[in-house]
């Protein structure tokens, strides 16, 4: 019986346009066997909420290098636990600076990626903390 | 022919008996790998020589600086006459905060402005949008009014000093603004110089920031090139930009391709909905180019793209003016080549990129801050960045003469290499019907998305290195103090717009708004009519909010 893929949406909430890591990332996830959506820029985190929720996905990766991740990455968790979907699993990345961590893990985010992060290191993480769905 | 027959034999038999040396020196001592290439993944051959150049003309493909094809520069007199401008990329908080900033460069011998602006105010949105949740002042200065800007540009000489600002959808209205700023200072708009990004194209390929579809964002540059023109001579209505398709993880090649192909939409688009001749408008056209890692890349990408750019212009348009034809270029050095990892290792970097700018003939350089990568750069961080322009323009003696690489079998090989890949994007784009079709069907797009995923699992694969990411790294790390902007700032400004339009005639605000309503349907240049709003105190939304209501928005396909 074959497994169901993981679902997977690359997300970028806030104004800021810098995409590169976010749709390198998309490109990464579906080589890996995922199934992908990625949202576009320019997404305000109820917009990010309610395309997981339609979505279906397991987890979302929100990607943001304006510095604006302190309000908006919780925003996104906050929405999903108010909308029952506290299932749907919420990792972070871009321009994020390690004091700025500890809030985040305690807002729910469940990982942080920083420059520098493999992108295989991604994808295993992803592997180890989805659990399978039938 | 560049070469006489005579040196072409010898260079061939030279090179026969190099070629067997280095075969059996291979047999003994391979290679250290397998295949050497640029940055960008341009082959590299072992050694260079005459023969490489064997089809080069000297006087039509490298000619004197000043003259067609200006591959070794616009000007006769090179950097003697006049060294590059110093020009930092700064904006931070509220228009007091840079302000400071400003006038801190300005003392250390910074000899140009450039303006960061915050995302709410690049997007067109004020303060107190709900959009503009947790952005305020933090990539840049929030800039909701004219007020805002007085404050910004407060005891700045604007007939003396020139101020580029980077600002996209809404450059009608920050350009306005700045117009308004020069007429309260009784600047007269002859006398004010500088520069409006001002390039859409380049945000639907890149850096997407943007508001309205394609055509009608193409429409409102056109209204700010013509008014320049008209009004406004020594400002540059437009910077033609690779920086942020290279930054967003394209080749050389595509940098240079997409962004002279964005140049001839524009200069089309002013053609056919403008009464002007292109040597009217053309000499105001400017570029703005990357400086990446890649030192020869990058020199022979700023070489070719003034020798193309000379050629389009006369060719293509039939320019007649030298100063039609002159690729004038700023330059920032990479900030994707920069890394977070071993961060002081960035001073290195940004200074080997910006001798590449240099050796490229730039006229207008800015320098990554060593913390650029993790935050605003502390003053400082900036301070160092400043100071290494300055040592390049002082002390290297790298300014001494004209195009120093010249002739070099190298650099005039790559220069002609790169330039025969970006006339073939050139030419598929033309066959695509131009670079508004080609970016519907999201070519470019998807072009640099494939370039940024092999530079990617590259990097993954050690087959490429960045220093502290994939090779030579630490575990102990270099602590920088970061700058960071107080949420604060966001409630002052918001207290602030809040009061303005309070206290502002918001009758005479309503008019002024319809005004701009009207050009836009009319099709009419809506330059006089910003200029009228930004002096009423309409804020950059209310303006941008008639462009999005009348052109509709445009949203992200989000191709990957």
């Amino acid at each position: 019986m074959s497994e169901r893929k993981i679902r997977v949406m690359v997300a970028k909430p806030g104004l800021d346009g810098h995409d590169r890591g976010a749709r390198v990332l998309a490109r990464c996830f579906r080589d890996a066997g995922f199934e992908v959506i990625y949202t576009g820029c320019h997404q305000t985190p109820e917009q990010v909420a309610a395309a997981a929720i339609q979505e279906d996905v397991d987890l979302v990766g929100l990607s943001c290098l304006s510095g604006a991740h302190r309000v908006l990455f919780p925003r996104v968790v906050e929405l999903l636990r108010e909308k029952n979907a506290s299932d749907i699993i919420v990792i972070g990345g871009g321009i994020i600076p390690e004091q700025d961590f500890q809030m985040l893990y305690d807002a729910g985010i469940q990982a942080i990626f920083t420059p520098g992060a493999s992108l295989d290191s991604i994808v295993d993480w992803i592997r180890a903390n989805v659990p399978p769905r039938a | 022919m560049y070469f006489s027959d005579e040196t072409l034999k010898a260079s061939r038999r030279l090179s026969e008996n190099w070629q067997a040396e280095v075969g059996e020196a291979l047999k003994t001592a391979p290679d250290r790998k397998s295949r050497f290439s640029t940055v960008s993944d341009l082959d590299i051959q072992r050694l260079y020589t005459p023969e490489d150049m064997k089809t080069t003309e000297f006087a039509r493909d490298i000619g004197a600086p000043g003259e067609f094809p200006y591959l070794r520069g616009n000007q006769a007199t090179g950097y003697r006459g006049r060294l590059w401008t110093f020009r930092m990329f700064s904006g931070m908080g509220t228009a007091q905060d840079t302000n400071t900033r400003w006038h801190m460069l300005l003392r250390q011998g910074q000899t140009g402005l450039s303006t960061a602006f915050d995302f709410p105010t690049l997007m067109g949105y004020d303060s107190d949008s709900p959009r503009a949740l947790g952005e305020v002042g933090k990539c840049g200065v929030a800039i909701d009014t004219l007020e805002d800007f007085l404050a910004l540009v407060d005891g700045i000489p604007l007939d003396q000093v020139t101020t580029s600002m980077t600002i996209n959808p809404p450059a009608t209205v920050l350009w306005a603004m700045y117009c308004a700023a020069a007429d309260v200072k009784g600047v007269p708009l002859e006398k004010i110089g500088g520069t409006i990004q001002n390039d859409m194209l380049k945000e639907f390929i890149a850096q997407k920031t943007f508001m309205c579809p394609p055509e009608p964002s193409v429409k409102l540059i056109s209204d700010t090139v013509e008014f320049g023109a008209k009004y406004v001579p020594r400002w540059n209505p437009i910077s033609i930009s690779g920086y942020h398709i290279r930054e967003a993880g394209a080749t050389a090649v595509q940098e240079l391709a997409f962004t002279l192909r964005d140049g001839i939409e524009y200069v089309e688009d002013v053609l056919r909905r403008k009464r002007l001749d292109v040597d009217d408008f053309a000499p105001r056209l400017s570029f703005f180019f990357n400086a990446h890692i890649d030192f020869f890349e990058e020199i022979a990408k700023m070489r070719a793209a003034r020798r193309m750019w000379a050629k389009i212009m006369r060719d293509r348009f039939g320019a007649k003016n030298p100063r039609s034809l002159w690729l004038r270029f700023h330059t920032q050095t990479a900030g994707c080549s920069l890394t977070a990892q071993q961060p002081y290792n960035n001073v290195v970097r940004t200074a080997v990129e910006a001798l590449a700018a240099v050796l490229g003939g730039t006229q207008s350089l800015h320098t990554n801050s060593l913390d650029e990568v993790l935050c605003l750069p502390s003053d400082h961080a900036v301070e160092v960045a400043l100071r290494t322009q300055q040592i390049l323009a002082e002390e290297t003696g790298v300014a001494n003469t004209i195009d120093p690489l010249a002739g070099s079998y190298f650099v005039e090989t790559l220069t002609n290499e790169i330039e025969a890949q970006a006339w073939d994007y050139i030419e598929k784009i033309d066959a695509m019907g131009g670079m508004v079709a080609a970016i519907e069907k999201g070519f470019p797009q998807l072009e640099i998305a494939d370039a940024a995923y092999k530079f990617q699992r590259q990097i993954d694969a050690a087959e490429k290195v960045m220093v502290g990411v994939n090779k030579y790294v630490t575990d102990h790390q270099q602590i920088l103090p970061l700058v960071e902007i107080d949420e604060s700032v966001g409630e002052e400004q918001i207290r602030r717009l809040k009061d303005i339009r309070r206290r502002r005639d918001n009758r005479a605000v309503a008019q002024s708004l319809a005004d701009i309503r009207a050009a836009c349907r009319n099709g009419n240049n809506v330059m006089p009519f910003c200029i009228a709003a930004v002096k009423n105190l309409a804020t950059e939304q209310e303006i941008c909010d008639v462009y999005r209501d009348v052109y509709g928005e445009y949203r992200d396909p989000g191709l990957f």
